[in-house]
């Protein structure tokens, strides 16, 4: 069944080279695709590596994201594919905060408030339609 | 005063066990009445009882599967020691009652929409409060044969409510939100009704994010809350809120606001008997704070870092031994801890 699309014509742009982070042997946040375009969200423009920040000593990440576009509904999903992402590619020693660029959306402070609140993140994912999102978006990652 | 004041600047907490088994994060634990069992609950969708052997150690005598559907958020025993009710995100809350060496579910109580995030006994044990993602609370009677009847549907919370406790006295409920407000709920007496009877927000001095947990002190005067705000809060509770009716001056108010210990939300607190307040966070470490000889006023007596290896999200002390502490963590275990003196 076609729905409509939130964002009918994204701008898609390059993929560039990657930096590796120390001490992982993963590339966490590449090739996580749109749940709604067939592109990744670095070729969109939703994470770029100047927006990961990495404290290996005090085993701290934050991926700060940007929605296409402002009122875009699918930000959770986006920021729920992101944090799965890492936890499953991190040691389990790391935070991770995952936040919405500042003004990048109308919603910013709610949608950054359900993505840092760990007991939403274990009940949402337990759904298993979510689930189903999240893993169709990170199966091109685990190729 | 308590023996912690002679105590001052020379406490250690030290780990006397890690008790092993859960296969996800331990989000909750309850010590029974009699501090002799303490029972845990997992995103693994079980629930553990942990009993002391004669020598001293903890195990697993039963493992509570195959009632929840998902995650068990939060268990709680009865006043009585003879009931565990255990919470769900699969919306229902199920009664377990020990028959031999095993538990029975003997009730299921079902109703909230979804997510059910905390349950309460109050002090005499015929009522039992639930809350949930769905913004309500919810009030059971406990009727012969362990039938619970829904009494009261409580709607007020703008947004999920993470945990609810009665006051150690009074059939008084308390409510914490992710809508960063502390509720206070009593049964109204000329209508036979509950209502909320005082709400606790920023603008009262609580916290500007979600409230996760509160605890009383054994005396009921006095009532501690922690949030994603990173803050630990004091609160004043020796009125009685339910003879607020009709603008009356008896309320709870702020008394004291902890900041600065912990990095990290701070999910759990509890007051120990002997005037102890534990906090546990996501920054992994246990913090114990202890009222100063110029009350109102609360300081630090110890931080314990890298308590567990992943966040904390459960601290509550023995109702039994007044120094033991049990914790509980992502990382899957529960450490029980003994507050001493260092030598």
């Amino acid at each position: 069944m076609l729905r409509e699309l939130i964002n009918a014509n994204p701008i898609v742009h390059g993929k560039k080279e990657r930096r590796r982070v120390q001490s992982t042997s993963t590339n966490f946040d590449e090739d996580i695709k749109d749940p709604e375009h067939p592109y990744s969200l670095e070729e969109l423009n939703v994470v770029s590596e100047d927006l990961v920040e990495v404290d290996d000593k005090h085993n701290y990440v934050r991926v700060t994201f940007t929605p296409t576009v402002e009122h875009c509904s699918m930000a959770t999903v986006i920021g729920l594919c992101l944090r799965v992402k890492l936890m499953r590619s991190l040691p389990s020693r790391y935070k991770i905060d995952i936040r919405l660029a500042p003004g990048s959306h109308s919603t910013e402070a709610a949608v950054n408030k359900q993505l840092n609140d760990k007991e939403r993140v274990a009940a949402a994912l337990e759904n298993p339609n979510l689930a189903e999102m999240v893993d169709e978006c990170l199966a091109p990652t685990f190729v | 005063m308590s023996k912690i004041d002679s105590m001052r600047g020379n406490l250690t907490l030290r780990e006397i066990q890690k008790l092993e088994g859960h296969t996800d994060r331990v989000w909750s634990i309850s010590w029974n009445p009699s501090g002799s069992m303490l029972a845990s609950c997992s995103g693994d969708k079980t629930a553990r009882i942990w009993q002391q052997q004669p020598s001293g150690s903890w195990n697993c005598m039963a493992i509570l599967e195959d009632t929840h559907t998902r995650t068990i958020r939060s268990c709680s025993w009865s006043p009585c020691g003879k009931l565990l009710a255990t919470a769900s995100f699969d919306a229902t809350t199920a009664i377990w009652q020990q028959v031999g060496g095993d538990f029975e579910c003997v009730s299921t109580l079902e109703g909230h929409e979804n997510e059910v995030k905390s349950i309460a006994w109050n002090p005499s044990g015929s009522l039992l409060a639930t809350c949930s993602r769905d913004r309500s609370v919810w009030i059971w009677e406990l009727q012969p044969g362990n039938e619970f009847e829904c009494v009261a549907v409580l709607q007020g919370h703008t947004q999920d409510v993470k945990m609810v406790q009665w006051h150690p006295d009074l059939d008084v409920l308390v409510s914490v939100s992710y809508d960063n407000s502390i509720k206070v709920w009593a049964e109204d007496g000329d209508i036979d009704d509950w209502r909320c009877v005082l709400t606790l927000g920023e603008d009262s001095s609580g916290h500007s994010s979600t409230v996760w947990a509160l605890s009383f002190n054994p005396d009921g005067d006095r009532m501690v809350t922690c949030s994603d705000d990173l803050t630990v809060k004091i609160w004043d509770t020796s009125s009685n809120p339910s003879q607020n009716a009709g603008g009356g001056n008896a309320s709870w108010f702020h008394l004291s606001t902890l900041s600065g210990y912990h990095n990290r939300t701070v999910f759990s607190v509890d007051w120990s008997r002997d005037g102890v307040i534990a906090s546990g966070a996501a920054d992994d470490a246990i913090c114990l704070f202890h009222e100063d000889d110029n009350a109102p006023s609360y300081r630090l007596i110890l931080k314990k870092e890298n308590a567990h290896d992943m966040d904390v999200n459960s601290v509550q002390w023995s109702p039994k031994e007044p120094r033991i502490l049990a914790s509980a963590s992502d990382d899957g275990t529960i450490k029980l801890w003994q507050l001493s003196e260092i030598c």
